[in-house]
Order: structure tokens, then C-alpha cells, then sequence
């Protein structure tokens, strides 16, 4: 329809259409109502930020076409994952490119290029709006940063204290290259164990910034993408066997994960595996194991012996990659047990995680 | 880390393993060691210290994990209390999984009670002060470790005139669980290794009736790898020197006397209940502390209506024989099969400082435990006679 500036009722129109910013300060009902509300809302934190020709069109799916996808590779790679940490907000980093990262890590840990990005918001009524729009930018950010789209979502919105101030899920799906196989079933005695570089950082920050302790440190997580160390390593060592990102459940749990799904048994050598000194001291007041805190940008990555220092090399000289060490070894036996060997010379188990690490009294 | 690497390096260790094991050749019999405390239990396992000490050395396990010795009856009281509309249960969180008889602290919250985390019962303290319209209620155990900081708490709140805050006291005392342990025919122990921060709060003295009555060395303890192969050491050198005394090897935060201002808070609040159920070991006289009546307004166990029933451990748990040393975690026939740490029985596997727990989680399949079975004979062995009272 062509509307002319004089005519009164097109004057209405070309209001009613014209794209609005969101005026309230916090999410009321009316952001997740399905209305004009949402749709400012929308348009102007999410369609904004992250500005693509798919996720313009609206749609309530996001289409892409398979030629280019499949001159990539030969399969899919498709995940999904949901945030709900506490602060939103701490050292290092916050929910909107946690968020991004892990999703683009989960991908990248199969072999995959991480191509597009789903992201779900349920927002508490309440939220200041200036929160989620601090969130989408940072979401931004860090896609631009891991060459990815996001391209379809959702908005929720639900009443006070039905859920605590804003959760993100995000789906991702990714193109694995011809070739590459990468799983915690190709595991075998006498690969190496590499780790790119210390762990507990993430886990530490996040403690420390809800601010339950009377503790300061200057640890930032360590959240980062790592699509593009993955590419490095893939290029050096193709027959690469297993990769995973060691998020929550930390180191212990992804060698565990690994020992079982191969059925071989890994050993860690303690005094290679890095830690920073104040997650050390962390641990240490709170009777903690650092083997068990969350990272957001630590892969772990099982290589034949033979390719271990090469891989480890090429790692060294990637940013994401630089504290890279060799931390254990693969042994055929006690199958499913991962052991470490202490710095005295003794050997015992790292187990899986029960519950959460709890703070012990003394 | 300052302060802490220097207890952790290898090379040092090496060499005081050297000494040891020198001395251990001098041992007519094969020898046991309990070490008391919950956190030495821990580091040993963590550090694999067992595991690198010569054959002729047996380390026991004792009862000295606070939330290990809760019994299962005090948790459901505690649960009761959580589960009063209107209040606020915080605890430590290393009590959240023990098991009650039916439930955990855990589960009591999943179900609806609204019951937090504290890293301090000061933290507990004001909870209450931000919900005056609630009743803030602390579950206070442990040694006299945590004792001080519960009786300044309670301290800080009659002076302050809050009257929505109580604790529920669970607190127990080191010196009547050893001597109940002393006492038992059952026990096969050579010497011990003394809890360190308990000794800060009680001092070393405390101990000597160990060393007096029952003829066992004892040496208090850091908890740093190179704390507890010295005190191994220095143990062993009573031993071989047929001496039985109480040595302090943590002197560097241990006095003789121990912390005065810390016991007198303790006395000030706290007062002796006649008996304690540990569970494991069953009642034990004189060992567990009740609010004094000049503090009974904060005394939750007058402020609530609770339960108070006595539950028995179960029947298959070996838990009392594991903490005697008369057997090892692998020789209970639930050990890591219907009692693991997801879901545990007994004592010593509910939390990671008991000895079930530190042996599933570190070292199920440790050379201690194959040597053990493998060579059951050589531990079964009498220990030696005690110190003073040698056949030489």
C-alpha cells in the first residue's frame, strides 16, 4: 500500500506499522502476551542485535537452503541447551554469551562448523528491561565472535518469582566435515589426554560473585567459543578420537563419561593438570575439588600417542589453546576408572560427581 | 599457594617416607594407626598417603566427621523442624544429603521447606534479622571445631534482642568418643593421629589420659600430606622408643591449652547433655552439648515440637566394627552395592570424609585394599602391645 503523508487514516497506519521501541523499564505479562508489546520487544532487542536476513523475515521457523550446507560436509550436528545461571552477570562474562558459547561448543566438540543459533528467552516479570537488552548485546557479540546466526526464538514471559529473572535456551546445528569421527566411543589404551589449559575457573568465578562468600579473587570464567581451536586441532589430527567441552560436572565428570563409554580406564597425572593458585584456594577453604567445577571453555580432547605433540603444538599457538598440556593417559585397565597419580607417586580414583559439591563445616 | 605448598612438595615427603619406613623395620608386628579427624581422612585419601606408607602400617579411620555422626533420628528431628510453617532451616551443606530415616534435608526441601545454605552461622543470624516474620532456625553441629562460632552466634543474637532465631544444637565432643572407643574390647589400635582443629579450640592436654590411662601415643595433626606423614613419623618413633606421650605436631597453630576465649563461649552457651546418640557407635555418656537454660529462648528443641525418636542403624552396616578398625569398608557385605554414596546407610559412607566414602570415592580398587585381601592374614595380626607395656 502506498501511503500518502496527507492522507489521515494512512497517517494512522504508518504509525501503527512503524517499528517501536520498548518504552517500559521492566517486563510486564504484556512482553509474553503474543501482542504489540511482544512484538516491540522483539523487534527491538532481539530482531536489533541480532540482525540477519533469516531471522527478519519472522517467520515462526527460520529457513535456510541445504546446497551450501551440504558442499560443507555430510551430516548435521544439532543441540540444545539451557541457561539459568546465577548472577546473570559475574567476572569474565554473563548468561547471553554463556549462552551462545556453550551451544557453539557443544557443536564444535562433534567436528562441526557451528552455522546457526536458536535462542528462547523466559523472562521473570519484573526484569528491568535494560537487563535483557545488556543480554542480547552481549549475545551478539559473542555470535559475531563465533562466526554463527542467530536465526528463529521465543519469547516467555511468566509471572513473579515463577522463575528466577531470565533463563536462555539456545539450539544450535552445525555441518560435521567429510571424514571426521569424533566420539567418547573411539577412545583406546595409549591415547593421550589433552586439556587447553586450567581448569575450575568458570566454577570459581560463579561462586564467588554470588557473593555468599566473604572472599575476592580476580578469577573470570574463562567462557570463550571454541569452534576455531577445535578447526585447528581437526586440521593438525584428523583421527582425532574423542573431544568434549568440560562444562558442568568439570574435568572429572568428561574422563569418567569417556572411561565408560570406551570402557578403558584413564590416568591423570596431578601435578600436569592446571590450576590457577586461587582456585586452588577456594577449593581449599571450601573443602571443594577443582577436577569438579564448571568450565565454559575447556575441551578436552583424547589423541593417539603418536599425534599427541603435534596436536599439542598446533594447540599451543591458538589462543583458546595456549595453556594447552598433555594431562593423562589412556590404560586398558580397571576399565570405566579414572585414577590420578598424586604428586606423592600413590594412585586413586576421581569418581563421578554425587549431587552438587557441597561446602563441607571444617 | 603460600602457606600450603610448602606442606604438598613431594620431595619432602619422599624423604620423611624415607624415615618412616626405616623406623617401621624396627616394629616387631604390624601396626594400626586411627586417625580421628574427618579431614585427615580426607587428605589421605586425596593425597594417597595409605597407599605410599610400608605394608606394616594400617591407617583406621575414625569417627571424627561431625555430619557422619549424626544420627539418623537428630536428622529427622531436624526435618520436623524444618518442615514447621513459617520457619527457616539453614545448615551447612555438607548435611543436606545425610540421611534421615526416610528423608534427606535435601529431599525436605524439594518437597517445600524452605531450607538454605549457610557458610556461617553468623550468615543464619541475619537471615533472621531480613525475616523478622519468620522463625530462623540454625542446625548446629560439628566438634568443638564449629562449637565457638554457634556459641558466638547465639551471643551476638541475645545481644542484639532477636527473638525469631534459634539453633538446634547438635554439637559433640571429641574426648568422650575416644575414650568410648578406648573402652571397647574390640579395639586393635597401636596410637593416634589427634584431631588439629579441634585441638586448636581444646589445646593438646586434653589427650593426655590417652597416653596416661590407656598407654597409646597420640600426636595432634595438620592436614596438609607433609602434616600427616610427620605426625606418622613421630607416632611411629613412640613406638619403636617403646614412649607413650601426647606430641603436638601442628604447634603451629596448636597451644597446650588451646583457645581460651573459644572455650569459654563453649561454656558459656553450651552445656553437657548426659547422653548422646552417635550413629555407629550408639550413646555415648557426657558427649554431645545442649543450649544452657540462660540461653533457652534460643534453644530450638524448646521452641519446637520435635520427634525425638531414637532410630537404629541398620542392621547389615558394619559402620561401629569400621570405626573400631576391627574391619576394613570392603569387608561390609552393603559396602558399594546397596550402600554407595548416592545411597548411603551407614556412618561412615554419608558423607566424603567417612571412611566407606573416602574408600568408594578415592580407592575401591586401591593396592591397599587388594593387598588386604589378597594377604588378609598379615592385618589380622594382634597389634603390638601397648606402648610401655612391650615385650622387650
Amino acid at each position: 500500500m502506498n501511503i500518502s503523508p496527507t492522507n489521515p487514516i494512512q497517517k494512522i497506519e504508518k504509525i501503527r506499522r512503524r517499528q517501536t521501541k520498548v518504552q517500559d523499564t521492566h517486563i510486564t505479562l504484556a512482553h509474553g502476551s503474543g501482542g504489540k508489546a511482544m512484538r516491540d520487544l522483539i523487534d527491538d532487542i532481539f530482531v536489533s542485535n541480532f540482525d540477519n536476513p533469516i531471522l527478519s523475515q519472522l517467520e515462526d521457523q527460520a529457513s535456510f537452503n541445504l546446497a551450501p550446507l551440504l558442499q560443507q560436509g555430510d551430516r548435521l550436528a544439532f543441540t540444545t541447551d539451557s541457561y539459568v545461571v546465577d548472577p546473570l552477570f559475574f567476572p569474565g562474562s554473563d548468561i547471553g554469551e554463556l549462552a551462545v558459547n556453550g551451544t557453539v561448543n557443544d557443536l564444535a566438540v562433534s567436528g562441526a562448523k557451528p552455522l546457526y543459533l536458536t535462542c528462547s528467552v523466559i523472562l521473570e516479570e519484573g526484569l528491568p528491561v535494560e537487563t535483557l537488552r545488556r543480554v542480547a548485546a552481549s549475545m551478539k557479540i559473542a555470535a559475531e565472535k563465533a562466526g554463527i546466526q542467530i536465526v528463529t526464538g521465543d519469547t516467555k514471559v511468566v509471572h513473579r518469582g515463577a522463575a528466577d529473572k531470565l533463563f536462555i535456551n539456545t539450539a544450535g546445528i552445525g555441518i560435521i566435515p567429510r571424514g571426521v569421527n569424533i566420539s567418547a566411543h573411539n577412545i583406546k589404551p595409549g591415547d593421550a589426554v589433552i586439556i587447553n589449559g586450567e581448569i575450575g575457573n568458570h566454577g570459581t568465578a560463579i561462586l564467588i560473585a554470588r557473593g555468599e562468600l566473604a572472599l575476592e579473587t580476580n578469577i573470570e570464567s574463562d567462557c570463550q567459543p571454541l569452534h576455531s581451536l577445535v578447526e585447528t586441532i581437526l586440521h593438525t589430527c584428523p583421527q582425532i578420537h574423542a573431544m568434549r567441552d568440560a562444562t558442568r560436572g568439570g574435568l572429572a565428570t568428561v574422563l569418567n563419561e569417556f572411561a565408560l563409554s570406551s570402557d578403558v580406564g584413564i590416568r591423570l597425572f596431578e601435578e600436569s593438570i592446571p590450576v590457577r593458585e586461587e582456585v586452588n584456594g577456594v577449593c581449599e577453604i571450601l573443602g571443594l575439588d577443582p577436577l569438579y567445577l564448571a568450565n565454559e571453555g575447556k575441551l578436552v580432547v583424547v589423541v593417539p600417542k603418536k599425534n599427541a605433540e603435534t596436536v599439542l603444538s598446533a594447540m599451543k599457538l591458538h589462543p583458546a589453546g595456549k595453556d594447552a598440556c598433555i594431562i593423562g593417559e589412556v590404560i586398558p585397565s580397571p576399565a570405566g576408572i579414572v585414577l590420578l597419580k598424586t604428586a606423592f607417586g600413590a594412585e586413586r580414583i576421581v569418581d563421578m560427581l554425587v549431587g552438587d559439591q557441597l561446602p563441607r563445616i571444617c | 599457594m603460600k602457606y600450603v605448598d610448602e606442606f604438598r612438595e613431594p620431595e619432602k615427603a619422599e624423604a620423611i617416607l624415607r624415615e618412616i619406613t626405616k623406623l617401621s623395620h624396627q616394629l616387631e608386628k604390624p601396626i594400626k594407626i586411627m586417625e580421628v579427624c574427618g579431614g585427615h581422612t580426607h587428605s589421605i585419601f586425596k593425597y594417597g598417603i595409605e597407599e605410599i606408607l610400608p605394608q606394616t602400617i594400617e591407617l583406621i579411620h575414625g569417627p571424627g566427621c561431625p555430619v557422619c555422626v549424626m544420627p539418623k533420628g537428630r536428622l529427622d528431628d531436624a526435618i520436623a523442624i524444618s518442615q514447621n510453617h513459617n520457619v527457616i532451616f539453614a545448615t551447612f551443606g555438607d548435611a543436606m544429603r545425610v540421611p534421615g530415616s526416610k528423608t534427606s534435608l535435601l529431599q525436605a526441601r524439594a518437597q517445600g521447606a524452605d531450607i538454605r545454605m549457610v557458610y556461617s552461622p553468623l550468615d543464619s543470624l541475619q537471615i533472621a534479622r531480613d525475616n523478622p516474620d519468620k522463625e530462623v532456625v540454625f542446625f548446629a553441629l560439628g566438634f568443638e571445631t564449629t562449637a565457638p562460632s554457634t556459641a558466638f552466634t547465639i551471643l551476638q543474637a541475645a545481644g542484639e534482642k532477636i527473638h525469631n532465631f534459634s539453633m538446634f544444637s547438635n554439637h559433640v565432643l571429641v574426648i568422650p568418643a575416644l575414650k568410648a572407643l578406648l573402652d571397647n574390647p574390640d579395639l586393635q589400635l597401636d596410637g593416634f593421629v589427634g584431631p588439629g582443629h579441634v585441638s586448636m579450640v581444646i589445646g593438646s592436654d586434653p589427650y593426655q589420659f590417652i597416653s596416661q590411662q590407656y598407654n597409646k601415643p597420640i600426636v595432634v595433626s595438620g592436614f596438609e600430606p607433609l602434616d600427616i606423614l610427620q605426625s606418622i613419623w613421630m607416632l611411629l618413633q613412640q613406638l619403636v622408643e617403646n614412649r607413650c606421650e601426647v606430641e603436638n605436631q601442628y604447634n603451629r597453630i596448636v597451644q597446650k591449652s588451646g583457645n581460651t576465649v573459644a572455650l569459654q563461649a563453649i561454656n558459656k552457651v553450651f552445656a553437657v547433655r548426659d547422653s548422646f546418640d552417635w550413629r555407629g557407635l550408639g550413646d555415648i555418656p557426657y558427649s554431645g552439648l545442649k543450649i544452657q537454660p540462660e540461653y533457652a529462648q534460643f534453644d530450638a528443641e524448646l521452641k519446637f515440637i520435635i520427634p525425638n525418636l531414637k532410630v537404629a542403624d541398620h542392621k547389615a552396616c558394619k559402620c561401629g566394627e569400621i570405626l573400631k578398625g576391627v574391619l576394613k569398608p570392603w569387608e561390609c557385605k552393603v559396602f558399594g552395592t546397596a550402600c554407595t554414596p548416592e545411597t548411603p546407610i551407614g556412618t561412615c559412607m554419608v558423607s566424603s570424609e567417612g571412611a566407606c566414602a573416602a574408600y568408594y570415592k578415592y580407592g575401591r580398587l586401591s593396592t591397599i585394599a587388594k593387598r588386604t585381601i589378597t594377604q588378609k592374614p598379615k592385618i589380622t595380626q594382634e597389634p603390638l602391645p601397648a606402648c610401655g607395656f612391650s615385650s622387650d
